[in-house]
């Protein structure tokens, strides 16, 4: 990873230097060795900050929304995860794909602090990433926890090591972390539930939402320039309601609007400091997609069109897409 | 807590229930089919609420929500019957939107079973009342919409 940093860091100031890029998008090193924050360059004596490691989760794409916007031209290392919100971004005409400057970045898969926490390593002082292992060195001696059982949830469905969109490459590509797990397997075992005990599943996730309204800013996808959930007079806005049911469905509605569009990256779930599912909402529409309308990936390319913007004559009925074993007449 | 929509539905001292019903029907058929139910004086139930919208396609999944929210026990979607579209593809488009979005309310566990969608062209008077006849038979069966309105606060 040190390698890494360190060509990201020569990249960056090249093209600062030459002219290619106004400013670049990549990770700063935060004050623990697990906390790294986005952050923006814009001179080369700046970069002396710049960090890469298994502590950088972050997808840079959505900051490309305020540079096209600017008009400035932004250098944005992607892992290749990321690169199917920059191509989302681009079918959203979000961005402007001449003033972004993509550089393919390589992604070996990254650690879930909360997950190390859980493990038991408290007082943490510095971690290395050994490959198949993950070092850790605590305020109370070292501990060593199999790299698996740490990767952040998203990187144990990863979606490959190929970028989709890319400038250039630096690095070699790294092996992806493990055998890719199935991505809908969480979302078919709530499928099997009864009605009843999906109901209290997501009763007791959304319960804890407190509106802070991470999720929407983190997402990619969710990208509008004024949102209907700060918009005073939506009745939608603000955190604390009379009326119980305006914040249920806050999760839902901003699942529909991102339906189709959501590339999958798990940042939503990442993000929630209440830890509420909501790549299984996501999810969720992605399979029926899948299973309704065809394969579709979102931001695998930035032209097909997106599947609720086109149609099949022969496309199913939603009554008799949607399985209903609950179902109480005999309505055809 | 799970609040039990059968239990709170079995209270003896109510009134027979009379559920709200919210119909959202396309300009060029389902609405002239309901004028044609009409006309034809075949009898379809006051529960109904008729919203018009100029084509089926016009309807946002979230109107359905916010109907839901608002207090309605079921909602009904009725358009031309695909391939009929007043503007061509407007209800295909539909099509696609209700299947996800009742594809969601099965997996929330809420009142999958409280939406439907219906193909109801203009000549279709008699089938409009018969649907929603039936419609409205299951949603009174079904009792009063409690879920989508308690999957926050739990009472």
């Amino acid at each position: 990873m040190q390698k890494i940093e360190e060509l990201m860091r020569e990249k960056a100031a090249a093209l600062l230097q030459d002219g290619t890029a106004d400013c670049v998008l990549a990770w700063r090193r935060g004050e623990f060795p697990y906390d790294h924050a986005t952050a923006v360059f814009h001179t080369g004596e700046e970069l002396e900050e710049l960090t890469y490691d298994c502590f950088c989760p972050a997808n840079l794409a959505k900051y490309l929304i305020q540079t096209s916007r600017a008009g400035q031209k932004a250098a944005v290392f992607l892992k290749p995860c990321d690169t199917y919100g920059v191509n989302q971004l681009l079918k959203d005409h979000r961005i402007r794909r001449d003033l972004v400057h993509a550089v393919g970045t390589p992604c070996g898969g990254m650690l879930d602090i909360r997950k190390i926490r859980a493990a038991g390593c408290r007082g943490i002082v510095a971690i290395e990433d050994r490959g198949g292992d993950v070092a850790v060195t605590c305020a109370g001696g070292p501990v060593t926890l199999p790299r698996a059982a740490v990767l952040l949830r998203k990187c144990l469905a990863c979606k490959g090591n190929d970028y989709k969109i890319a400038d250039e490459e630096i690095g070699a590509k790294q092996a992806v972390p493990q055998a890719p797990a199935d991505r809908f397997a969480e979302v078919e075992a709530i499928e099997a539930m009864t009605p009843e005990g999906r109901f209290a599943f997501w009763q007791q996730e959304l319960s804890r939402c407190i509106r802070c309204n991470a999720c929407r800013d983190v997402c990619p996808a969710c990208s509008c320039e004024q949102c209907i959930f700060d918009h005073p007079g939506s009745g939608a806005d603000g955190k604390a309601y009379a009326d119980a049911s305006q914040e249920a469905l806050f999760h839902v509605i901003r699942a529909f609007h991102v339906a189709g569009r959501c590339t999958g990256c798990g940042e939503c779930g990442r993000v929630c400091p209440e830890g509420i599912r909501l790549d299984l909402l996501n999810g969720k529409f992605a399979k029926d997609i899948n299973t309704c309308f065809g394969p579709y990936q979102p931001g695998e390319d930035a032209e097909t069109p997106a599947p609720q913007f086109t149609f099949r004559p022969g496309d199913p009925d939603p009554d008799t897409a949607v399985r209903n074993e609950d179902r109480r007449d005999g309505h055809a | 807590m799970l609040v039990n929509e059968a239990t709170k539905n079995a209270a003896p001292d109510t009134a027979p229930f009379e559920p709200k019903i919210v119909a959202f029907c396309c300009n060029w058929c389902s609405y002239a089919g309901a004028d044609g139910a009409g006309t034809a004086r075949k009898h379809y139930p006051a529960n109904v609420k008729i919203i018009k919208v100029p084509c089926s396609g016009r309807v946002n999944p979230l109107f359905v929500l916010r109907a839901f929210q608002k207090g309605a026990d079921g909602v009904i979607l009725c358009g031309c019957h695909p391939g009929d579209c007043h503007y061509m593809t407007g209800n295909y488009y539909t099509r696609r939107r209700l299947t996800l979005l009742m594809g969601m309310l099965d997996y929330l566990g809420v009142a999958r079973d409280r939406l439907r969608v219906a193909w109801v062209s203009a000549s279709e008077g008699a089938r409009f009342a018969e649907v929603m006849n039936g419609f409205t038979a299951h949603i009174a069966s079904l009792g009063e919409n409690v879920k989508l309105r308690d999957m926050r606060c739990r009472k």
